[in-house]
């Protein structure tokens, strides 16, 4: 699969409470969360993104709160992947578990411009910068949880495994 | 081979020998516990897997404490999705106002968490119970769906920091500064996927209210769990309280460690972390001129026993600063009532503060407590992230609850040495 987009770019240790603010927390309502998604890092971002943006930022993306809600709100705003230097353990499971697609790659973290056009490729995990012509590969993701990925998400894995 | 407790505790709930860091497993979990923000998009996913019931209507616990009691409709709703599960379920465990607690003062008090267990919640402050020898990580709601069908969860198994505070606490100094301060050394992703093992002469004598204090802060560190060993101390608190048959584990002598660090307790004095990371501890003399429009004094990092009498001591005989706001929130019911026996709401109340329900409330910008643009406010909680509390551009300064009390009276951060 292809994710292509345009970047918008964040720093490092972006926390829950700026992906998704608890006061938007007593709905988990997709399409509620994505009117607030980011607000606090940048509160045009919801009305700004388009279809398949990119996030890209520094590291420790996602940390705080295990508020699933977040990479909910992300994927709901319709960002196609999020690419940092490093994810907060409970996101990176999350997102996982909710079908957003997340990419490491402190590289390409660290070269890519607010506005550059990026094509990625989910399964080999190869980023491309389109502006610049620059490639990067993410830290493949550990064997277990390809499993989860193929089997469409945490919750057919565990279908599967009750059944 | 030797083994670290984290190590132990994962291996035993795994049914293996001996585990690795870096290694997957499956492991058995003695609790899984979710709350009214994050149990509905958890029973929404459980639906889907078409198990017909929970794999064990003891083990699963459900706290309805962030938006309760019901700030708004929608909230409301949410509590009632979890009061229904219950219900359908036979759960004996869900927590309604009047009778609940903020989720992570609440499992240990009611004897549902002990030394051994394997624990997981959808909050990510569930690393609290480490202070009870137990291996207890945060989870997102999917995570938890699963849990709650399977009673498993597939777990890395981390690689283990210890940290070692040697020496004497200085007056003043508890679990919160010596949390803070090892934060502002080693940052926020300082110690990200890993277990952080407290340890050391000032940990021994550390009360357990201390305890859950560091270990609920070790998320703040990107911690995967935070742990302390049982000792004495752990024994008389879990005796006549624990529901189930605890285990005590120690790490071994010669257990392989990512790394040690050591810390000079003595050296250390209360500390305050400034806007908007916890990383950013201060000690007290750096501070400087800070003044303040809100104290809130509680919550699962300290709202317990130890956290209130200390509050109270200070305020003694003294009022809240005409400028300031002073927000209390006891953990729990039974904690809310042992402080009402003491007398310590009547200090509180008499000096202005606001006494509450428990609730997560203004911890996290849910209610009971909002920040205005501009305001800065002195909090005990565990988080001061940008917004965290209320507008964007308000201000949250993290202390341990004498600084905070000092600081309600004199409307500008202060320790308490300044007041009494």
């Amino acid at each position: 699969m292809k994710l292509k987009g345009k970047v918008w770019k964040f720093g490092a240790d972006v926390d829950t409470d700026a992906i998704i603010p608890a006061r938007y927390l007593n709905t988990s309502d997709p399409d509620e969360l994505a009117k607030h998604c980011m607000e606090d890092a940048d509160p045009g971002f919801p009305v700004k993104v388009r279809p398949g943006d990119i996030i890209v930022a520094g590291k420790n993306f996602g940390c705080g709160s295990s508020r699933e809600h977040a990479p909910i709100a992300i994927k709901a705003a319709g960002v196609s992947c999020v690419i940092a230097g490093t994810f907060a353990r409970i996101f990176y499971r999350n997102a996982f578990n909710i079908g957003l697609p997340i990419f490491e790659s402190p590289e390409a973290t660290a070269e890519v411009s607010e506005g550059d056009e990026l094509s990625v490729d989910a399964d080999t995990g190869v980023i491309e910068n389109l502006t610049t012509g620059k490639k990067y590969t993410a830290t493949p993701v550990p064997p277990f949880m390809q499993q989860i990925i193929a089997a469409g998400g945490l919750i057919n894995y565990v279908k599967e495994k009750v059944n | 081979m030797p083994m670290t407790i984290t190590e132990k505790i994962l291996a035993a709930h795994a049914g293996k020998k001996r585990v690795s860091p870096g290694e997957i497993i499956n492991a058995r979990i003695d609790l899984a516990l979710g709350n009214d923000i994050t149990a509905p998009v958890a029973i929404r996913e459980f639906e889907k897997i078409g198990v017909e019931d929970v794999f064990d209507r003891d083990r699963v616990a459900l706290v309805p404490d962030h938006f309760t009691p019901n700030k708004d409709i929608k909230s409301a709703e949410q509590v009632a999705v979890l009061r229904e599960f219950a219900k359908k379920h036979g759960l004996p465990n869900y927590f309604e106002v009047g009778r609940m607690g903020i989720e992570h003062c609440l499992l240990p008090e009611q004897g549902l968490v002990g030394p051994g267990d394997l624990i997981i919640g959808a909050d990510s402050h569930t690393c609290t119970y480490g202070a009870l020898g137990a291996f207890s990580t945060g989870v997102g709601s999917t995570d938890l769906a699963a849990a709650m069908a399977l009673g498993e969860i597939w777990l890395k198994v981390p690689e283990s920091i210890k940290f070692v505070f040697e020496g004497e606490l200085q007056p003043w100094v508890g679990g919160k500064d010596l949390i803070l301060y090892l934060i502002g050394d080693i940052g926020v992703d300082g110690a990200r996927y890993q277990a952080m093992e407290f340890a050391g002469p000032a940990i021994e004598k550390l009360s357990m209210d201390g305890r859950f204090t560091m270990c609920n802060m070790a998320i703040e560190a990107g911690g995967k769990n935070g742990i302390v060993a049982p000792d004495d101390k752990t024994r008389a608190y879990v005796e006549g309280r624990c529901r189930r048959p605890y285990q005590f584990y120690q790490s071994d002598p010669d257990a392989g460690y990512k790394e040690v660090r050591r810390y000079d307790a003595s050296l250390i004095e209360p500390q305050v972390a400034f806007p908007h990371l916890p990383e950013n501890s201060r000690p007290l003399s750096e501070v400087g001129n800070v003044e303040i429009q809100q104290v809130v004094i509680g919550s699962c990092t300290n709202g317990r026993m130890e956290d209130l009498r200390q509050a109270a001591s200070v305020i003694k005989g003294k009022k809240v600063h005409k400028n300031v706001r002073l927000i209390i929130f006891p953990g729990t019911q039974e904690i809310y009532l042992q402080a009402l026996r003491e007398g310590l709401f009547e200090i509180l109340v008499e000096a202005g503060a606001a006494v509450s329900t428990p609730t997560c409330g203004p911890c996290l910008g849910g209610h009971m407590g909002i920040l205005a643009g501009g305001e800065r406010c002195v909090s005990t909680t565990n988080r001061n992230f940008v917004g965290r509390m209320g507008h964007t551009e308000s201000e949250v300064y993290l202390s341990n609850p004498a600084v905070a009390a000092a600081s309600a009276v004199l409307g500008r951060i202060a320790g308490p040495t300044e007041v009494l």
